[in-house]
């Protein structure tokens, strides 16, 4: 099992820990409905050091990004960063992930710099797959995702408390913004303006060895504005309010973008890249179906699996995701359906054991301001 | 982590207390730790008769879902009201006192020869240790 440098300080808080994507993570600490809660209102920080991070620098960086990837890296500045799809030679998505085009200090003459930041349960399918393509471009692509460390400042109070440890202006950082800077006297931390919560904040990159002194710096600066540690239980709640895909339960290997409702991050126009004759030939036929958010009219939560059912009894799709919203405080889940069932406001049902549970497509995100 | 010694267990972590023929129905404290806060418990077998390991209701936690056995086969004779979404609604009561206030239901054992085959505190212990 591997840890991040904070799974010793997280066990000593008391958190409950489960392995994910071969880390054992924190799940959750004080609970997760309170952890959300304070996301919400205040600001929770996330110890998400299990994520993946590869640099691919040279002359044809921005190139081999361009083929692998379905968003159009060359609208990327410096400083700036994206979400994306890896997809596969079928359409199917190989991982969803950010990309963020780096300054050009390290770089030689003509190079550009890249950070693909993408999900721990697929570093290696990920690196075997650009391996697979790197060949063809003059790059250079290191794993730094052993000696990574990153950190999520969310909520509305993460400017107010990271302000007051950092040398980047936090109110000139736009959204999918980054700059590079101190903060809490560790030099080159990587501050961008992401997230996988929908209440703004940022995500910190910087080396492992940092981990300890910048966790217990921002729980310190963030005392009196209520900051709270926050685990993967509410991470989940959280983006599944915000309608975010989880790679492998909303979006895998068989899912198409356009399905997925990945269509804006997927640039038909940008030229070649792995996998768009197929998902271009899926646009011109049209999706026969579609990832949907749907409520459900019971008390009962719908979970990964379950079976969707349309209103006369037909079986149609599957549950990708599925819990009990903290904010709402009514069960809401996605799945696949049939194109014609995806309008807003049609009628499903949910199959939980051996009962039928009322459902609604709606559409996302969930939280509306 | 808390195991009365006046309770018997089962391996999916119902406890039961006898009192007479009557028998009262939880969830241990390390499955309320495990399953984390609950936000729901739906029991509509009030009235049924329910064999042993047979599901008699489900409980809804933010994170995941999990069915009820019975300890031992009996008629269900009372759903806890302070659990009840149509009463006092508080699912929560099982993680704050899953012995005591968060009890699930009442039964009437049909065959409480069955109460042999349960656990006892130390066994219980052994199993989540």
């Amino acid at each position: 099992m591997k840890t991040t440098p904070l799974t010793d300080l997280h066990q000593a808080l008391g958190a409950k820990m489960a392995p994910f994507a071969g880390y054992l993570m924190p799940i959750s600490y004080s609970g997760i409905q309170e952890e959300h809660k304070a996301v919400r209102e205040r600001a929770g920080l996330f110890d998400v050091s299990h994520m993946g991070e590869f640099i691919v620098k040279g002359k044809q960086a921005l190139d081999l990004i361009q083929y692998i990837t379905s968003n159009d890296v060359s609208k990327l500045a410096i400083g700036q960063a994206q979400y994306s799809c890896m997809p596969n030679s079928h359409g199917g998505i190989i991982d969803d992930l950010l990309v963020y085009r780096l300054d050009e200090d390290q770089c030689s003459e003509g190079e550009q710099a890249f950070m693909l930041v993408v999900n721990a349960s697929n570093i290696d399918k990920d690196w075997d797959n650009i391996q697979q393509y790197a060949v063809q471009f003059d790059t250079r692509i290191v794993n730094i995702s052993d000696q990574s460390a990153l950190l999520a400042l969310q909520g509305p109070k993460a400017a107010e408390i990271l302000q007051q440890l950092t040398d980047v202006d936090l109110s000139q950082l736009k959204y999918y913004h980054f700059a590079k800077g101190s903060v809490a006297g560790v030099g080159n931390v990587i501050v961008s303006a992401t997230g996988y919560t929908g209440a703004g904040g940022y995500e910190l990159y910087f080396n492992n060895h940092h981990a300890v002194q910048l966790w217990d710096a921002i729980m310190e600066a963030g005392k009196s504005a209520g900051v709270m540690p926050v685990g993967l239980g509410a991470r989940d709640t959280l983006r599944l309010e915000m309608g975010y895909c989880l790679y492998g339960n909303d979006i895998d290997d068989t899912t198409s973008p356009l399905e997925a409702g990945l269509g804006w991050i997927t640039k038909l126009k940008k030229g070649p890249f792995v996998g768009k004759e197929k998902i271009e030939f899926l646009k011109q036929q049209g999706i026969s179906r579609k990832l949907v958010g749907f409520t459900v009219q019971d008390r009962r939560v719908p979970r990964h699996d379950y079976l969707l059912f349309s209103a006369t009894g037909q079986e149609i799709g599957r549950v990708t995701s599925g819990t009990m919203s903290p904010t709402l405080g009514i069960p809401i889940g996605m799945g696949y359906v049939p194109a014609d069932l995806a309008k807003p406001g049609t009628a499903i049902q949910v199959q939980a054991g051996s009962k039928f549970l009322a459902a609604e497509v709606t559409g996302l995100p969930f939280l509306t301001d | 982590m808390n195991t009365p010694e006046n309770l018997k267990y089962t391996k999916e972590h119902e406890w039961i207390r006898v009192e007479g023929n009557t028998a009262y129905v939880g969830i241990t404290d390390f499955a309320q730790g495990e399953l984390g806060e609950l936000v729901y418990v739906e029991v509509e077998t009030v009235g049924e008769t329910v064999e042993q390991d047979e599901v008699f209701g489900t409980v809804e936690a933010v994170k995941t879902t999990s069915d009820l056995f019975m300890p031992v086969s009996g008629k269900i004779v009372a759903f806890n009201p302070a659990l009840d979404e149509n009463e006092g609604d508080n699912p929560g009561l099982i993680n704050e006192d899953p012995y005591g206030e968060g009890w699930v239901i009442q039964i009437e054992m049909t065959d409480s020869s069955q109460l042999e085959s349960l656990l006892d505190a130390a066994a219980y212990q052994e199993l989540i240790a």
